[in-house]
């Protein structure tokens, strides 16, 4: 599995997303987000946690228009996997490839504390390696996290099995308690929870490295 | 020419910004206020000599990058 971890000005989990796909048994290669394009042979794009572009205009909007953004839409087009992590998820629902948006957290406090997230859907290659209703136990770490969608959405989001991830105790006003959802095909995951924040020991958890594992196993069978 | 560019979350989607300062005003004594919205005001400075063709091509700055449609609505004002 080859994976590419792209960085934008303010990001700052992107070392620890290549840690962790690195730990997983990928190669991974950082990608820059003047750069146009991916290498050809990528497997999965990285979109990291921070605060791309100061979270100017707002969250993820300048980042998703940036010219390697172009490059993550076309890799997501031809059916290449992208996981995006927080300001990731909040870059991936600004590019269009996952519906919604994420607003200012309800309590319009910044919440960085370990949450408990019910695994809803095994169907990815990100969560096959869970149980449906399996807890897991994830680090956030977001001001605006709050996913909204409308009615319709949330409805289609749940027939369509497309809910990675909801939070037992909503901590941001999140619609659904929705941590984390996939795209049509199921190869795009965003989520605010920090998966690569809790994959060894010396972190305090390690139920994170499920993700990466899962994403490995599936990808080298692939 | 100016053009002026007001951003506001859609009727409907929840802003707990806006309630936060509603709140606030009620603390501060100023019990009249039923709803606060809060968004916000983008001024350009354009090139454009043609008020409509300007018109049009912030509508389209608008669609692009300065709002999220999902989210928020907006108006623009040519001066």
């Amino acid at each position: 599995m080859k994976a590419a971890v792209i960085t934008f000005p303010g990001s700052n989990c992107d070392r620890d997303l290549a840690v962790a796909f690195k730990a997983a048994g990928a190669e991974v290669v950082r990608i820059w987000h003047k750069d146009t394009s991916l290498p050809k042979d990528i497997d999965v794009v990285g979109i990291p946690g921070g605060f791309s572009f100061g979270d100017y205009l707002r969250c993820g909007a300048i980042a998703a228009r940036s010219p390697i953004a172009q490059a993550v839409i076309a890799h997501a087009g031809r059916g290449g996997y992208v996981l995006g992590v927080c300001n990731g998820f909040q870059v991936l629902t600004e590019t269009g490839l996952l519906p919604g948006a994420l607003m200012r957290n309800a309590g319009l406090k910044f919440v960085c504390k370990s949450v408990d997230l019910r695994v809803e859907t095994t169907d990815s290659a990100f969560t096959s390696g869970w149980s449906r209703g399996t807890i897991a136990s994830v680090p956030i770490a977001h001001h605006d996290g709050n996913y909204t969608a409308d009615a319709d959405l949330v409805a289609r989001l749940k027939a369509e099995d497309r809910i990675a991830f909801t939070y037992m105790q909503n901590p941001n006003g999140a619609v659904a308690d929705i941590a984390g959802i996939l795209s049509e095909n199921r190869r795009v995951l965003g989520m605010m929870p920090h998966p690569e924040r809790c994959i060894d020991p010396a972190q305090g958890g390690t139920d994170g490295s499920v993700l990466f594992r899962s994403l490995m196993t599936a990808l080298v069978a692939a | 020419m100016k053009a002026r560019v007001h951003v506001m979350l859609k009727d409907g989607v929840l802003d707990p910004q806006g309630e936060a300062v509603k709140h606030a005003l009620g603390t501060l004594g100023f019990s009249g206020v039923d709803a606060v919205r809060q968004g916000k005001v983008i001024e350009l400075d354009l090139a454009a000599t043609d008020r409509k063709a300007a018109e049009a091509e912030v509508r389209a700055m608008c669609e692009k990058l300065l709002a999220n449609t999902v989210i928020e609505k907006y108006t623009v004002e040519i001066a």
